[in-house]
């Protein structure tokens, strides 16, 4: 090779770096807040990829590009190209670097996923110690010893319910102290849910019949949207919730404040949506499953 | 060697009967692997116009926040059939009938392997196709659980009734799967046993590589599928509890029947989709295929790592940790053989002297949308990702830069460039090329704003919104609207060009392959002389012939 080519390679390859940073710096922005600890791991990882698929597309499609303004056959051109049929050393070279790349992106995301630690009722069931030898989480150490926010979850066509077993309250908006861990127990009546947080970027399907384990750490205060992510029937895209995130001492307020009121119907989108098509008996509409009446709860929205 | 029987095959004319009406011949139960494949491809074509209108009632409802189109069990079920039916009545059909139009012939022999057999295949896809559109017509209307069909949503049977959607949903693709293994069975068998003399395995064509690897996909991934299907039609109409958790059944396991097999399913799609690339790039480039052996080799390393990957679509079904790992790390390692691929077919057009038709603008454009899916796949594969992107609109997006962006690129690609071989008809460039720009004005409208509403938490399956979604949506409706419109030129050309276009010559784009030493369109036997192959298969910028008795 030349010493102008190798140049010129070494150039386009640091200008692409240079585009791929960019665009791994910018790729922050298209994610929701970062409201959990969870949130910044992940888009860490993400970016990273974002940074690497930026440099891979650009140099491949950049090529092709230059191929198809370059390389043209002229319109009474009938000769061919050059017949190479190949390069063992170039096969060797594309095949190796793919692999190190998937090494490496294999274990970043390890790495980012023991920090997250995200738990699930197999590993609850199989390793009743996992306290114990817990890996080390991203927060402070002093974090592990303080209690963690206990809620209860309760999915079902087409509601969530939420209950505090510290002060026995139930409430439609989930409300969790800032900067601790939250444990959750989800349990499904019917079909497969899924929680999702999209700000805080986890997400746990919801098997029937089964306590799943789930916990998460919220880091900024601030009102998100908690989602049902695995389709569970007619009403699904309406089964959604507010989740407010506060400081501890509001959430205690909101706590005591709750367990004062005496339960209520709370609205749900899917009742009222069907009570209306019922009035209507619209003709243009397949028999569903019906939702499950308004939760009586302590604290709505 | 392989060595072939065309005796038996020729042997078979005198007692088949009369040859009908021409355009007869395609309303028959023809047992000639050409009819049947213009069959299926046609056959296929009808499936994707009406999945093609169920996706464009989804994004106008789509294009605003609320549900105000139609009702949500209607959607659901539009949701549904456009998934099922774009796969089982579309894309599956199309590939198997390129598969039978193409492999005879590249491969030098008369027919298939077993040209009944073939027929039958093709008979129950008409069959199983009109079970899902008339699912509709059932008190309860047609499955509204997904293509996915996860139980327990998809054996709640609100209607109560015996005969419902989801139970014609269910044996239509039990069915489709049975017609699947009958092809692949004779597919498998034909490429292995009815090579033309000279034809070893590193002779032939790319495209016969492909379809070889993804039909033995078939064989070993669709009976658990199949048997998934069954079992969930039995807890559906017979009180078994197999997947049922109130009673004991596990519905996580049905997950893992299902993907079991529709994980590979993307590989036997888009396998034969780079068979297609392979065969298109030298011909319009005019270089032979950049590392022919490796290329075909990578095939069947992608099969064989098909078979190890499909928990990654239930990262967050409540799978160990294990599994999360050893699932994401197999993954991954896919990207290796394809990435082999991408950079040989890059390597082939390095040089070369471009001639942009419209099969080498399909197969370019398919090029580049494969390497955008696959970068969004990787990402996918990484499980901490994944956890936030799964069942999001995300995911949507990929897997459409991969089914449309790639698969249907590239099956437009193949239309086009065998098209002339098909008919005997030269199709219309210029239709052509307004064909491609639409369609992939259309498809970067489209399937480019998903990925920002998966990231911003944007579930699928969903018919209303939060307006923070709503300006993506809008500009993905309009993309699709311009879809929808795209495939006019296409029909316009295909219908116009086949009725009246100027006769193809044989070889019209002085491409080297047996299917282009034969007459436009090839007669029935194909060959009169069996050819034997004396060269590898693509010979750009040399003067090797590729048989030693019909030259080429």
């Amino acid at each position: 090779m030349k010493f102008k080519t190798i140049l010129n390679l070494v150039a386009i390859a640091i200008t692409l770096g240079a585009i791929s940073i960019g665009i791994g710096q910018l790729s922050y922005s298209w994610l929701p807040p970062q409201a959990s600890v969870e949130s910044q791991l992940i888009d860490n990882l993400f970016s990273f990829l974002v940074t690497l698929g930026t440099f891979i597309f650009l140099g491949v499609t950049g090529t092709v590009m230059y191929s198809i303004l370059f390389h043209r056959a002229g319109r009474y051109d009938l000769s061919d190209g050059p017949p190479i049929e190949g390069n063992v050393t170039l096969e060797i070279v594309w095949t190796a670097i793919p692999f190190l790349l998937v090494l490496w992106i294999a274990v970043y995301s390890y790495q980012t996923y023991m920090e997250m630690s995200i738990r699930h009722p197999m590993e609850m069931a199989h390793m009743p110690m996992a306290k114990a030898i817990a890996p080390a989480y991203a927060e402070p150490m002093d974090e592990a010893v303080e209690p963690m926010t206990n809620i209860e979850v309760e999915a079902k066509q087409w509601a969530w319910v939420f209950h505090y077993p510290e002060k026995n309250i139930t409430s439609t908006e989930l409300h969790l102290p800032v900067d601790r861990r939250a444990h959750l127990i989800l349990r499904s009546l019917d079909v497969i849910h899924g929680f999702y947080i999209p700000a805080f970027r986890v997400k746990q399907d919801i098997i029937p019949q089964k306590n799943m384990d789930f916990e998460f750490t919220p880091i900024r205060t601030g009102k998100y949207r908690l989602r049902d992510s695995q389709y569970s029937g007619t009403y699904f895209a309406a089964m959604q919730a507010d989740v407010v995130v506060e400081s501890k001492e509001d959430y205690q307020q909101w706590l005591e404040e709750a367990a004062k009121r005496t339960p209520s119907a709370a609205p749900n989108e899917a009742a009222s949506e069907y009570a209306l098509r019922e009035e209507k008996s619209a003709e243009s509409a397949w028999v569903t499953v019906v939702p499950a009446s308004e939760p009586i709860v302590n604290y709505h929205p | 060697m392989t060595q072939i029987t065309p005796e038996i095959l020729t042997n078979k004319t005198p007692e088949s009967p009369p040859n009908p009406p021409n355009w007869l011949r395609y309303f028959s139960f023809s047992t000639d692997h050409k009819v049947i494949g213009i069959q299926y491809t046609v056959t296929a074509f009808f499936f994707f116009l009406v999945a093609g209108i169920f996706a464009m009632i989804i994004r106008g409802e789509l294009i605003t926040p609320e549900a105000d189109l139609v009702d949500r069990t209607v959607y659901n079920a539009l949701f549904t059939m456009h998934g099922t039916i774009m796969l089982f009545g579309w894309m599956f059909p199309v590939l198997a009938g390129l598969a039978n139009y193409l492999v005879p012939l590249m491969i030098g022999a008369r027919d298939m392997a077993f040209p009944r057999l073939n027929a039958a295949a093709f008979w129950m896809v008409p069959f199983f196709g009109m079970m899902f559109i008339l699912s509709f017509l059932v008190p309860g209307g047609p499955a509204q659980a997904g293509w996915w069909s996860y139980p327990p949503v998809s054996i709640q049977n609100p209607s109560g009734q015996w005969l419902n959607g989801e139970f014609l949903w269910l044996l239509a693709v039990a069915l489709s799967g049975v017609s699947s293994i009958m092809g692949a069975v004779n597919i498998v068998t034909t490429i292995v046993r009815m090579r033309c003399p000279g034809m070893g395995w590193f002779k032939m064509p790319i495209f016969v590589w492909t379809v070889l690897a993804a039909q033995i996909i078939q064989l070993f991934g669709l009976p658990a599928l199949t048997a998934g299907a069954i079992m969930l039609l039995c807890d559906l109409s017979f009180g078994t509890t197999f997947f049922d958790p109130a009673q004991g059944g596990d519905p996580v396991l049905f997950q893992h029947f299902f993907w079991f097999y529709s994980h590979p399913a993307v590989y036997v799609m888009i396998l034969p989709v780079f068979g297609i690339f392979s065969e298109i790039f030298p011909v319009y480039a005019r270089k032979p295929l950049f590392g022919y052996k490796v290329v075909a080799v990578s095939s069947l390393i992608i099969v064989a790592l098909s078979a190890v990957v499909w928990v990654h679509h239930m990262f967050a079904s409540g799978t160990p940790d294990w599994m999360r790992m050893l699932f994401m790390i197999s993954t991954m390692l896919i990207s290796v053989p394809t990435g082999i691929k991408v950079f040989a077919w890059v390597a082939t057009i390095w040089g070369g002297k471009l001639r942009l038709d419209s099969a080498m603008l399909f197969a370019l454009g398919g090029l580049i949308n494969f390497v955008f899916s696959g970068i969004t796949g990787i990402m996918l594969s990484s499980t901490p990702v994944d956890i936030h992107v799964n069942n999001t609109y995300f995911v949507v997006g990929h897997f459409h830069y991969v089914i449309y962006g790639a698969i249907v690129f590239g099956l437009y690609a193949a239309i086009y460039h065998w098209f002339p071989k098909m008919t005997g008809k030269m199709y219309y460039e210029g239709l052509g090329k307004l064909h491609f720009w639409l369609t992939f004005i259309g498809t970067s409208l489209n399937f480019i704003p998903m990925h920002p509403l998966g990231l911003m938490g944007m579930p699928r399956r969903v018919a209303s919104y939060d307006p923070e979604f709503a300006f993506w949506n809008f500009i993905a409706s309009i993309g699709a609207f311009i879809l929808g419109m795209s495939i006019i030129p296409f029909l316009v050309n295909m219908v116009a060009s086949w009725l009246s276009g100027p006769s193809a010559p044989d070889n019209p784009w002085r491409a080297i392959g047996l299917e282009w030493l034969v007459s436009s369109p090839p007669d029935v036997e194909n060959f009169e002389e069996i050819p034997i192959v004396i060269s590898e298969p693509y010979t750009y910028g040399t003067s090797e012939p590729l048989t030693e008795n019909m030259g080429g």
